[in-house]
């Protein structure tokens, strides 16, 4: 969802907006939503919008939204789960399914303030065609020795396929992510029991539980 | 359904804070007034319970009650009951 928004005042990656609806009836409804642009592209605002069948309003963004029609929203929010150039790193990026967005607006303010902080995304999908944004990445990654990409599918794998198949595990942080001793600050994004499962996970590691910061999807998000 | 599938991080609270507090609260720390513990407000465990008008922030370590937000025929109501502090930057000179 490509939206221009006169008088934008910036934001920083991670951040959201709140999108709300109002029925003819006066009913509200309202969701949050991750920013996927970078901060450094102030002409433009993309939120990626997974439909969920049983959504408020996922189901009108993606499938009733035109060209042209008007939107209320508020934002940019949060201050928690942001990243900025000046914060340093190295950067573990752990996202699962939609979750990548508020990484990739990190991943893509990384490369446009031409930043070098070493960074690792490990990102979980349930199946390549899940993989939001793969051709960004592997062009990122093809440009940037100093990204890497370690992606898992945990329902389908294509043949051939020989990265990882299984959800996110211990031994799997280990293997992609930093050692605690690099001292990496960790965003995680996804599905509450992802989310919950790699941050304990990272801290039993040995990581900082300050330096991992986590964003959870709940069933309210949709 | 199981409360803990409703679990949310205090980010998504970010919106709502914003109408009271000058200050962008998720990135404040604040104390638990039950167990001590300071954490960012955005780390806190936060629940949009989707059949009651509101939201509940709650400890990520004790689970104790934090901060609830009622929404009540056109009013909106923050409590906060336990937290014994809120610590946010100072605003620069001149702000």
């Amino acid at each position: 969802m490509v939206l221009a928004v006169p008088d934008w005042p910036g934001h920083l990656a991670g951040q959201h907006v709140d999108v709300r609806l109002t029925a003819e009836d006066g009913y509200q409804a309202q969701r949050s939503y991750s920013i996927a642009s970078p901060p450094d592209d102030n002409e433009r605002l993309v939120l990626t919008v997974e439909r969920l069948d049983d959504g408020e309003v996922s189901p009108y963004l993606v499938d009733e939204l035109r060209p042209g029609d008007r939107l209320e929203f508020r934002g940019p929010i949060g201050g928690y789960f942001v990243w900025d150039a000046s914060m340093g790193g190295p950067l573990f990026l752990v996202a699962g399914g939609s979750g990548i967005c508020p990484l990739m607006a990190m991943i893509r303010h990384r490369a446009a303030s031409a930043n070098t902080v070493p960074t690792r995304l490990l990102y979980s999908s349930r199946s390549l065609a899940d993989v939001i944004y793969r051709d960004e990445l592997d062009r990122q990654v093809a440009m940037d020795g100093g990204l890497h990409v370690v992606h898992t599918l945990t329902r389908a794998q294509p043949e051939g396929w020989n990265g990882h198949s299984r959800r996110i595990d211990a031994e799997m942080l280990e293997e992609v992510g930093w050692a605690p001793a690099e001292r990496p600050l960790a965003f995680v994004c996804g599905p509450t029991p992802l989310v919950e499962a790699v941050a304990r996970t990272l801290v039993d590691l040995g990581h900082e539980a300050r330096r991992v910061k986590t964003e959870r999807f709940g069933p309210t998000g949709g | 359904m199981d409360e803990s599938q409703l679990r949310l991080d205090g980010n998504a609270a970010a919106g709502v804070l914003q109408e009271i507090f000058v200050q962008e609260l998720t990135a404040a720390r604040g104390a638990c007034a039950a167990c001590g513990m300071v954490a960012h407000i955005g780390a806190q465990h936060l629940y949009m319970y989707p059949r009651a008008p509101g939201a509940v922030l709650r400890c990520n370590t004790c689970d104790s009650v934090l901060m609830v937000v009622v929404n009540d025929r056109g009013r909106r109501r923050f409590g906060l009951p336990g937290l014994t502090w809120l610590e946010v930057p100072e605003p620069p000179p001149g702000g």
